[in-house]
């Protein structure tokens, strides 16, 4: 009966959350334009900590882009009938936030009204640079393989076009990865541990964003996902997530072995501002132990512990990209070796950052494009996974 | 009898004469001495020079800002916002060695690497390195990425936060574009040396010494020759063009 009910509301609801998803765009657009007007003074961000909030969204958009893919190649590469049907779906979320983490990226420029000179100056020693082909190149083959998987005539083209974006998300994340990895003056990044562990971070936040999203197309449309797929999907993302933990900890090691590094990440893990609450509680309790053991509960999977779960896991990939990314920076850097420090300029001092109101909206903002794209590519084309449910004898339809 | 006066008209001439063929010989060595002391405008930059400092944190007053208060007034920083935001070309670091306690000062800015991170993480290219070892940005192609601030190993520069009004005609800057030092290329391109030496000069602290690390002849090339210099970040191999002592 319900289910009659939201039938009948139904089209209300979807233009609701599309007005929704229209306000946070508009947000980020006004949050943009403040600081344009006004310049950058009216973020949080400084001389200390040059990447704030946005970039944390950002970030994770553009990580996540690149992990939500992984459905579709389990599919298309290695041929898994369960992941295939959702490899249309897993491509739209792709370009989805991919288009939402970039737009967040260009927006918080200090001069975003010159994107024409970024794309026509390049410096091709600079990763940046090299990012600016892997995202549109990213687009290109992502936009390709979808029409390969969703028309009939080139859906034999669709395996190696999908094994060419599997090799293009790699290459694309161990970009994003290096963006940090190559940064050499800082405690925090200089590691070529990073390309690898953001991939591995990839493939956890992107199935999360995919299991949240297709557990609301389904509920919507009053279907269950086979038992089967959801035990399999929800057990993959707790690997992914224990994988991610790894890297993380060894990350955290390899910075404990050499000696120079020991006061950073004394500050990041015990004693530095926000920084230690963030990770111990919302990287490891929240975003990490506690998905694992809903995801790998014993107990029978409903639609309700794949989302708890994913929605932890996300909870988990902020905090760690606030720590990483802010927390990272706001150490100061170590000019003077065997000297204490102090400037005007916070030489030897912990910069203090506390997001602004412009920030959050503008990464809302980069949330809201990723949201109206998906939404729109739903409703519009056949982006609803394709099941054979003849085969999946657990699958009902609810009832109206 | 001989009528016509002996000597020294033919010496003066015979003298003439050799003083022009050394002219002559010797001009083109003195247009290189020119070329590396001063241009004209248009004539390019030559890679011959390579300007640098050395700083010495022994002669650098604790408290004294002659150089940054210099900077600021040359190059137009008059910036009120927080000073977390605010942009600082140079700024005066006071150190405390851990182990002795001792204590010392010293100005720092951008130390004009010959291998400068700044220039390869730049996505554009606005950021790069003249032929005479001044890293600067390009304020027409800088996108405000801020890339460049996170790869600099000395914290050495800005991102304008606010908008900019009476802008000095020489230092063009700009809203939302990265910033530091210049070693004042405007003064150097006429001769001048940078407004923090000469500050620091006048303030009769003579902790700061510009010139060109390339001739053997100059007096900070002769000074880093006789004694020991630190440069800071050497771990990194970056080669930077300021030097220290005492520190």
């Amino acid at each position: 009966m319900a289910r009659g009910a939201f039938a009948r509301k139904e089209g209300h609801v979807f233009w609701l959350l599309v007005v929704a998803g229209l306000l946070a765009v508009a947000g980020g657009l006004a949050a943009a334009y403040a600081m344009e007007e006004h310049g950058h003074s009216i973020s949080g961000m400084s001389n200390q900590i040059v990447w704030g909030l946005p970039h944390v969204f950002a970030i994770f958009l553009i990580v996540a882009a690149s992990g939500v893919l992984n459905v579709a190649s389990i599919g298309s590469v290695f041929g898994k009938p369960a992941y295939k049907a959702r490899a249309p779906l897993s491509g739209l979320l792709s370009l989805a936030m991919l288009a939402g983490g970039l737009a967040v990226l260009m927006l918080d420029l200090g001069r975003p009204e010159r994107l024409m000179v970024a794309a026509t100056h390049f410096n091709f020693r600079s990763v940046f640079a090299w990012n600016v082909f892997l995202y549109s190149g990213m687009f290109a083959i992502v936009a390709a393989y979808l029409w390969m998987l969703m028309e009939a005539r080139m859906n034999r083209y669709a395996k190696p076009v999908g094994l060419a974006a599997l090799g293009w998300r790699f290459v694309l994340t161990t970009g994003t990865g290096s963006i940090f990895g190559f940064l050499v003056a800082r405690q925090a990044y200089q590691s070529a541990l990073l390309a690898p562990m953001f991939i591995v971070l990839s493939l956890g936040w992107g199935l999360a964003v995919f299991l949240i999203v297709q557990s609301a197309i389904y509920a919507w449309n009053g279907l269950q996902l086979p038992v089967p797929v959801q035990t399999r999907m929800v057990r993959l993302l707790g690997v992914f997530v224990a994988a991610g933990m790894y890297f993380v900890i060894v990350y955290h090691l390899t910075n404990l072995y050499w000696a120079r590094q020991v006061a950073f990440e004394r500050f990041l893990l015990f004693d530095g501002d926000v920084y230690p609450s963030l990770f111990w509680s919302g990287y490891v309790v929240l975003g990490g132990i506690v998905p694992m053991a809903i995801l790998f509960s014993p107990l029978p999977r409903g639609p309700l512990s794949a989302v708890a779960g994913s929605a932890f896991v996300l909870i988990g990939a902020f905090a760690q990209l606030y720590v990483f990314i802010i927390g990272g920076q706001a150490f100061p850097l170590e000019i003077f070796p065997g000297y204490v420090a102090t400037s005007s300029f916070l030489d030897g001092a912990i910069d203090s950052y506390a997001p602004s109101l412009p920030e959050l909206m503008l990464g809302l903002g980069g949330l809201g494009i990723a949201f109206l794209i998906t939404a729109a590519g739903v409703r519009v084309l056949r982006f609803v996974p394709q099941d054979d449910f003849g085969s999946h004898p657990a699958v009902v339809v609810a009832e109206d | 009898m001989s009528a016509a006066p002996p000597g020294p008209s033919r010496r003066a001439l015979l003298g003439a004469g050799a003083a022009a063929a050394a002219g002559l010989m010797l001009a083109p060595g003195i247009r290189l001495v020119e070329l590396a002391q001063a241009r004209g405008a248009g004539e390019p930059v030559s890679g011959r020079v390579r300007w640098g400092l050395l700083i010495d944190a022994n002669r650098c007053a604790s408290g004294c800002t002659a150089c940054v208060d210099a900077c600021a007034q040359e190059n137009g920083l008059d910036s009120t916002i927080e000073l977390r935001q605010r942009p600082q070309w140079i700024r005066k670091v006071e150190l405390k060695e851990l182990r002795t306690g001792r204590t010392a000062a010293a100005p720092v800015m951008c130390q004009h690497c010959a291998d400068p991170p700044c220039v390869d993480v730049c996505p554009t290219g606005a950021s790069f390195k003249r032929a005479d070892g001044i890293v600067l940005v390009d304020r027409h192609t800088c996108i405000g990425c801020r890339y460049c601030i996170m790869a600099c190993p000395y914290k050495a520069r800005s991102f304008v936060h606010e908008p900019l009004t009476q802008q000095k005609p020489e230092v063009p800057r700009g809203k939302g574009c990265v910033e530091g030092c210049t070693l004042c290329v405007h003064r150097i391109d006429r001769d001048r040396s940078p407004a923090c030496v000469q500050a620091c000069a006048e303030s009769e602290h003579g902790a700061m010494l510009f010139g060109d690390l390339n001739d053997p002849s100059s007096e900070i090339a002769q000074r880093l020759r006789a004694t020991a210099s630190t440069a800071l970040r050497a771990d990194l191999g970056l080669d930077p063009g300021v030097r220290y002592l005492g520190v």
